[in-house]
Order: C-alpha cells, then sequence, then structure tokens
C-alpha cells in the first residue's frame, strides 16, 4: 500500500460517520422534524456497540445493537416532539446532553478495556482493482451499509412514492394531512431511521475508528454532521462531497504540519470548517433551489386541526 | 415572624458551620476536570486522586467534568465555591484565569489550580508535576529503538507545559543520538479519540517509528498496536491498548498531593504555595519497561534513578534554543520561571512553534 492509499484510507475512515449521522438526520429533517440529538444518538450507539461486540465477542452484534439502541433512544425524541409537541430544538439539546450522561454511566465499566474490532469484508475480483480497489471493496460493514444508504435514500427521496409522502410531510404536514397521509406515522418512522444511523455512525467510532470505549468519544462530531445537512441543502450526494471534503482537509492539515510546513495551526485546524462551508455555499447558491429543497415545515410541531 | 425564623435559623447554620469547620466529615474538597472521567488519561488520573481523597480522609467530594476552557469553566468554579466547597482543584492550564478571577470574589475558599503560575490572591495555590522527567527518558528510549531516526509528536496546545515536554523529549533523544529528529502535529484538542488517532495515521505514514503524544485519550496507542509501531502511554499505564508495541508510559500520580492538601485544609493549616514536585516525590511515575532490549531498559532505568535521586536534570546546558543561540551555558540549569513559562524549542525540533 502506498502514501496515496493509505492517506485516502485514513480519509474514508474519518468521514463515514459523519456521513453515516448526516444521512439518518437529512431523511429526518426531509420529514419536518429537526432533531438536535444527533451527538446524543451517535454516542448511544458508541456505547451499545462497544458494549454488545464485546460482551458477546461478535462486532456484528454490536453493529446491530448501535443500530437498534441509536433508534430506540430517537424514538424518545419522536414520542417529546411528536406526540407530546414539544419544543424540537430545546428537545433535541436534551436528547444530546441526555445521551452523553447515560452513556458515561453505563460505559464505566468498559474504560481502559480494549474492544473487539469489525474486521474488513475483502470482496473478491472487485477488490483487485488497481488503486481504487484495497481503498472501496476492501473495507468493514458499515462503510458499505454508508454508501448504499446514501444510494437508497437519494432514490427513495425522489424516485420512489413513499419519498414523496415523507417530503409532503417535511414542506407541509397540514396539507398532507388533509390528504389523509398520517403525520405522526411519518415522523415516528424517519426519526427512528436517523436514530438508527446516528447510532451506526457512532458504533463506527467504537468499532472501527478507534477501538475502545472513551467517554463523550465521538467529541462534537454529531454537530459536524448536523451542520453538513444544512450547507448541504438537504441533499444526498452534496452530503457526500461535504462529508469526505470535511474528512479530507482534515486528514490534509494534519500531513501539512507532518512534513513540516510552517502554517499557523490554529488556522489548519479551522481549514476543514471553512472549506466544507466554502464549497458547500457554493454549490448551493442558487437561492430558488436551495429553498425549493429545505423542508417548509422544519422544526414546526404539527397538531390537528380536528 | 417568619422573616425572623428563618434569620434566627441562618444564624445557628451559620454558626454551626463555624464551630465545626475543622473536621473531616465537614469539608468539601471540588474538582473540575477538563475531560471525561473515563478518558483513561489525563482526567481519569486526576479523578483517582479524588477517589483517595475520599476513601482515605472520609471527605465529601464532588466533581465535573468535560468543562471547557474559557468562559464555562468560571461559571463550574464559582458555582461550586457557592455551594460550599471548602477546597477546589482545577485540573487544566485554561482554567488559570477563571480560577483567579473566582478565587479573589470568594476568600474564605481555598483555590487549587493544576499546571499554572498565577496566584494572584493567597487563597490560591498552584501545583504540577515535573512529567518532563519523564519524557527525557522517552526520548532516549526512542532514540535507541527507533530503526529511521525520526519519532512523531502528537501535541495538544503550544502551552509551556506541552513545549517543555517536546524539548526535553529531544534533548534525551538527542543524548543518545544527535541526529533525531521529531516530527510534531498540533492537533487543537486534548481530547478527541477520532482526531489523535488521525494523527497518529498521519505520522506513522510519513514513516516515524515511534509515536508519543501528549492528549488524553488512548487512540494513539492504539493505532501503533494495529500498525505495530512502537509507542509511548500518556498519564496512564496503557499497555492494555498496546501489548506488543508500549515502550512505557508516563504516569500521574495525583494522590499523594490531593491527600497532603485536603489534609491541610482540614487541619485549618492550608496556605498558599507553588509545589513542582517531580520523580523524587512519587508524584511522576514510569510504566514498566516492555518492548525493548536490555540495554535500553538499563539505560532507561538509569537514568530514571538518577532524576529521583535529584542527580541529574533534564534542562543542564549546554541547551541552545532552536535558532542556534545560546539558553543554557555548560552546567547551568534552567530557573524556575523560564521553565513554567517556556514559550521556545530547544535546538533539533523540526517544527515552527505556534503562538
Amino acid at each position: 500500500m502506498d502514501i496515496t492509499q493509505a492517506v485516502l484510507l485514513t480519509i474514508i475512515t474519518a468521514s463515514t460517520p459523519l456521513l453515516l449521522a448526516a444521512i439518518g438526520e437529512l431523511v429526518t429533517e426531509r420529514s419536518g422534524v429537526l432533531n438536535l440529538g444527533v451527538e446524543g444518538m451517535m454516542i448511544m450507539g458508541a456505547i451499545a456497540g462497544f458494549a454488545f461486540a464485546l460482551i458477546s465477542g461478535n462486532p456484528y452484534v454490536g453493529v446491530i445493537g448501535a443500530m437498534v439502541f441509536g433508534a430506540l433512544f430517537s424514538l424518545i425524541f419522536a414520542f417529546a416532539v411528536v406526540t407530546l409537541v414539544t419544543n424540537q430544538v430545546a428537545t433535541g439539546l436534551a436528547l444530546t446532553i441526555l445521551g452523553l450522561g447515560i452513556s458515561g454511566l453505563w460505559g464505566e465499566a468498559f474504560v481502559g478495556v480494549p474492544g473487539v474490532k469489525l474486521q474488513p469484508i475483502v470482496i473478491p475480483i472487485l477488490s483487485d482493482i488497481p488503486f481504487f480497489g484495497k481503498l472501496l471493496f476492501a473495507q468493514d460493514l458499515i462503510f458499505y451499509i454508508a454508501i448504499i444508504l446514501l444510494i437508497g435514500v437519494n432514490w427513495f427521496l425522489f424516485k420512489s412514492r413513499t419519498g414523496l409522502v415523507l417530503r409532503a410531510v417535511g414542506d407541509n404536514h397540514n396539507s398532507a394531512h388533509a390528504l389523509g397521509i398520517s403525520v405522526p406515522k411519518v415522523r415516528y418512522l424517519a426519526t427512528a431511521f436517523g436514530g438508527a444511523c446516528s447510532g451506526l455512525a457512532g458504533g463506527y467510532m467504537s468499532l472501527v475508528y478507534t477501538t475502545q470505549w472513551i467517554e463523550n468519544m465521538t467529541a462534537g462530531r454529531g454537530w459536524i454532521a448536523l451542520a453538513l445537512v444544512v450547507f448541504a441543502s438537504w441533499r444526498p450526494g452534496r452530503l457526500l462531497i461535504g462529508a469526505y471534503l470535511f474528512g479530507a482537509v482534515g486528514i490534509a492539515q494534519l500531513h501539512i504540519q507532518a512534513l513540516g510546513f510552517k502554517l499557523p495551526t490554529q488556522f489548519l485546524s479551522a481549514l476543514p470548517y471553512l472549506t466544507t462551508i466554502l464549497v458547500l455555499v457554493i454549490i448551493s447558491q442558487n437561492r430558488r433551489l436551495t429553498l425549493m429543497n429545505t423542508p417548509a415545515a422544519l422544526g414546526k410541531g404539527f397538531v390537528p386541526d380536528r | 415572624m417568619k422573616k425572623l425564623l428563618f434569620a434566627m435559623l441562618g444564624a445557628s447554620m451559620t454558626m454551626m458551620a463555624g464551630a465545626t469547620g475543622a473536621q473531616a466529615a465537614d469539608t468539601k474538597a471540588c474538582f473540575v476536570y477538563v475531560g471525561p472521567i473515563g478518558d483513561f488519561g489525563w482526567t481519569y488520573q486526576h479523578d483517582q486522586g479524588r477517589l483517595a481523597v475520599e476513601k482515605e480522609l472520609g471527605v465529601e467530594t464532588a466533581y465535573q467534568e468535560s468543562v471547557e476552557e474559557g468562559a464555562d469553566a468560571e461559571r463550574a468554579i464559582e458555582r461550586f465555591a457557592r455551594s460550599d466547597c471548602d477546597v477546589i482543584f482545577t485540573t487544566s492550564f485554561g482554567y488559570m484565569d477563571p480560577t483567579n478571577k473566582v478565587a479573589k470574589k470568594f476568600p474564605d475558599v481555598k483555590f487549587e489550580h493544576a499546571t499554572g503560575y498565577k496566584r494572584e490572591s493567597s487563597n490560591v495555590s498552584t501545583y504540577s508535576s515535573k512529567f518532563y522527567q519523564g519524557r527525557y527518558i522517552q526520548g532516549q528510549i526512542a532514540a535507541k529503538t527507533s530503526k529511521t531516526g525520526v519519532a512523531g509528536y502528537i501535541a495538544s496546545f503550544p502551552i509551556p507545559e506541552v513545549v517543555r515536554g517536546i524539548n526535553s523529549f529531544i534533548l534525551g533523544a538527542q543524548s543518545v543520538n544527535p541526529d533525531f529528529k521529531l516530527k510534531v502535529v498540533w492537533v487543537n484538542t486534548w481530547f478527541d479519540p477520532g482526531k489523535e488517532s488521525d494523527a497518529a495515521k498521519t505520522l506513522i505514514d510519513q514513516g516515524v517509528d515511534i509515536i508519543t503524544q501528549h492528549t488524553d485519550s488512548t487512540a494513539a496507542m492504539q493505532v501503533a498496536e494495529e500498525r505495530g509501531i512502537k509507542a509511548f502511554g500518556q498519564a496512564s499505564d496503557m499497555i492494555k491498548f498496546g501489548e506488543t508495541v508500549q515502550l512505557t508510559a508516563i504516569i500521574d500520580d495525583w494522590a499523594p498531593y490531593y491527600l497532603e492538601r485536603v489534609k491541610a485544609v482540614i487541619d485549618g493549616n492550608w496556605e498558599s504555595q507553588d509545589v513542582w514536585h517531580g520523580m523524587d516525590h512519587g508524584s511522576v511515575a514510569m510504566a514498566p519497561y516492555t518492548n525493548m532490549p536490555d540495554d535500553v531498559a538499563k539505560l532507561a532505568t538509569d537514568t530514571q534513578t538518577k532524576i529521583t535521586a535529584n542527580e541529574f536534570e533534564p534542562f543542564t546546558g549546554p541547551i541552545m534554543k532552536q535558532d542556534g543561540s545560546e539558553w543554557l551555558k555548560e552546567g547551568e540549569k534552567a530557573d524556575i520561571g523560564t521553565m513554567l513559562g517556556m514559550n521556545f524549542y530547544v535546538k533539533g525540533v523540526d517544527d515552527q512553534l505556534p503562538n
């Protein structure tokens, strides 16, 4: 493996959790629900993934555990904002704080214990493609899921009837309701999907990225994922660009430092944020299209008239 | 009538507090941490000290973890000061100004700030440990074991504590191999396991074969284990994450100091001071020397013995600054002020120090 491949591999590892959490949040937000609890759901996924893998000795049990716990945890949020119609921003923040707290408590026994690593699945033939084969087809299961999800979500949202229903609920819940669509049902499902994705992203942190449990180990990645969704103007394709650009610049700046270029490190640390925002803002320049993509009912609680 | 009753109740409570203030059961020691107690590094070790205080002195303790340096820290410290803490330990460099600010408002509360140098009122103490002593030994080991002659250093923030560690490491390495090189990567965080592991991968990809870190988690050690690169643990013994690669680790042991200071509060003889203990007081310990040839382990042990007996000090001249100008003459020792405020590299560090 040459250095370019090694660098690209590091970038993929750094970007995948962002991409996963962001895809989930994108679907949730498209249904009109703004869930600021991504960080909390991620950390719940991280502890669940770690714990299930360690106890069962099987990392795939960890993967499932991470998804299930992420989804279950998001249902607390869904119950509050959909059924009880609480303020979405406040509830989301509370979910993050709750997640960080609970995971820290549950994780106490796992501090300082090496975890079980999710090993790569090498796909025959495809992985023999020069250069890219090793990068894209000798990855772990979660990476493959992330890519499949990205393609799947893109198709689902814009090519399927159910996707249309979901977007309709996110744009105008009153009209959707009048058409006989169950707004709460759609929002529950979309939120649970977002939770499962965030949980999986957290699982990636504790099963692949750094195979251990450390309190607060997601270290703010949930917030970056949230920002990516907005800057990608709710388009899955742009999300892919944003997530990998963020990861790439983040790794590149470390290499720039290690190579001995004398640039201010504070500036270098800020570089991933600056470049990603800049690029996505330029892509999303068409204001009319951006407005069209923004879920109009985002963050608004739905109370049926009768 | 009600008001009067409350006033009397309040007064009698104050009197009671005054009368029994000097008893262990009434003393409360509070801790402010920069990371989570489960980081298995810096904060974990401080919390071990807190647990020792609770267990051995039977005093009540409280802590708040993951407190951001800056405005948040001031709020957290002030809240502790209001909630009848008798002594508050603030355990990160960035809490320096907030600690001093709050200390002025609460003259009856004792404040202990780790790794800083400002004591603006008589109820503030500062304390630190000479971790750089351990870094010198690590430098020697690195220069002996490295095949490429280049080590990678994952650094957090350009504060004196970290700069001192880098300098001491390179001095130790140069004592063995004068041409030894160091690649420094600043991650601008104390705690982000993902980023720390990215930095470790970056350094390894660029050809270093020894990793050392001044960040708080075990992530870098684990990357080293996966890639088969030797590494040094930080703050606690990380051998479980690097069974075949950990050479040694600097272990912070805060318990002796915390016990001594909380006891002083209980006994009523606490005074503002500035301590900087090292291996001689047991506050800096080294994990077993593993995964290295016997002669290297012997060199390390010898140096450790000399440092512990105060026969040797890493910052002893001749030492040149990075730009080639002379800092310490032959046999001259660094003065404590320069040590505590160290803001320059010594010769041989291939990096520009961020402002």
